[in-house]
């Protein structure tokens, strides 16, 4: 699985940290055979975040920006502008981060920053992700009892959520294209997808189950496709 | 509110937090019952109010959760109380969810070359991104489905289309959307 991404700025970044013995594996496993290796090893060095304040304001400023949900967010600063995922990991990440109980965006932060500075970066990620936005939080809530009743106001927040929604929807766009090397193939792919959109947004069946049912004949099916 | 009452919320939202499958909001419905109908802590508008704020703030969607414990501490009495609620709250809901994912992701990425693992995570990923798709749709369409609200609708299909195919940043659309909004042509 060799990513776009990978071929621009390789170089600097095996240099920048040959000394990272987490670092001289990724590097090492880059001369095993290119034939569909288990993409949570895929090789490129990448930019990471450089410590745990970087990790804190990072966060930080993403969480700020995440107007009606920070995931449209996440994925652009992480993925598009730092780099510091693949399209391919963001999805997996976000996979793992959808499936277990709790908000989403908050596990994968706490995932993201475990993955580079364990506990204390899964810590300092979380925090980042709710400190400072619980505070302005407050402060909205304060302004917003002075001038809920303005007709303006409503309108603005309806024009935002209105946004919001593109922006989502627009994230799940892009991630498709990670989906061109999938184990399954393209069009199968577009069939789970498409069942699972029908159940969730036309049916609106319960999401529990669409995930059991519809996440499990997907996970079988790559499980039977992939190499042991 | 006595300190019983306040343990009371706080094993509440504990026993909510290995519920929330795709996001605290999912639980929001048994919040209510809970604090508004069984509990009386806090009033329907109050309720409400809550949500929509937390909606228009920055910031993931499950501080609304904290904003919730927030009005329950103002109303128990003063700001103390208010903060000593957010911290139930929010620690309830926050710490066993946490928690699990925490061990569950380092128990993935230990063993991410078993073929069940590496299955289970590319597996998954038609499955999420067009949920990611069916929440854009639910939310556009949610409490508008009448025709008469094709401006929304226009909003977000077009906003879906610039972040989809340009850079342009982010908080500029949303401000777009707040302007268009405010001025009532959507």
């Amino acid at each position: 699985m060799v990513v776009v991404s990978y071929c621009f700025d390789s170089t600097r970044l095996v240099v920048g940290h040959a000394a990272d013995a987490g670092a001289a594996t990724i590097i090492t496993l880059m001369s095993s055979p290119p034939a569909s290796p288990p993409p949570e090893l895929s090789p490129e060095p990448r930019p990471q975040p450089r410590s745990l304040a970087d990790l804190f304001v990072s966060f930080t400023l993403l969480a700020l920006q995440g107007f009606g949900g920070v995931l449209a967010v996440v994925q652009r600063e992480i993925v598009e502008k730092k780099r510091w995922m693949t399209r391919e990991e963001f999805v997996e990440e976000w996979a793992v981060a959808q499936i277990m109980p709790g908000p989403n965006v908050v596990n994968l932060a706490l995932m993201i920053g475990d993955r580079y500075f364990g506990l204390r970066g899964a810590l300092a990620a979380l925090a980042g992700m709710l400190v400072v936005p619980l505070a302005v939080m407050l402060l909205v809530a304060l302004l917003y009892a002075q001038i809920a009743d303005h007709p303006a106001v409503a309108g603005a927040l309806r024009g935002m959520a209105a946004v919001a929604a593109g922006l989502i929807a627009a994230t799940g766009f892009k991630l498709f294209g990670a989906l061109r090397k999938h184990p399954l193939g393209l069009p199968l792919c577009m069939v789970l997808a498409a069942l699972c959109f029908v159940a969730i947004a036309l049916l609106r069946w319960p999401l529990a189950y669409v995930l059991l049912v519809l996440g499990g004949l997907a996970c079988v099916l790559t499980y039977r496709k992939i190499r042991a | 509110m006595n300190p019983g009452d306040w343990f009371h919320l706080f094993a509440h939202y504990l026993s909510l937090s290995l519920l929330a499958v795709g996001g605290a909001i999912t639980t929001a419905p048994d919040m209510h019952r809970y604090l508004v109908d069984q509990q009386r802590w806090l009033s329907d508008p109050q309720f409400n109010a809550s949500i929509a704020i937390a909606q228009a703030a920055p910031g993931p969607n499950v501080l609304f959760v904290a904003l919730l414990g927030w009005n329950v501490g103002l109303n128990a009495g003063g700001l103390w109380a208010g903060l000593l609620g957010m911290a139930a709250t929010m620690l309830g809901i926050m710490l066993p969810s946490t928690t699990l994912t925490y061990l569950a992701a380092r128990w993935g990425h230990r063993n991410r070359q078993l073929r069940a693992v590496r299955a289970f995570k590319q597996g998954m990923a038609p499955i999420v991104i067009a949920l990611l798709v069916a929440t854009a749709w639910i939310l556009a369409t949610g409490s508008h489905y009448a025709v008469k609200h094709w401006p929304l609708w226009l909003v977000t299909a077009v906003t879906a289309l610039i972040v989809w195919r340009t850079r342009v940043h982010l908080l500029w659309l949303l401000a777009a959307g707040a302007a268009l909004g405010a001025w009532g042509w959507v």
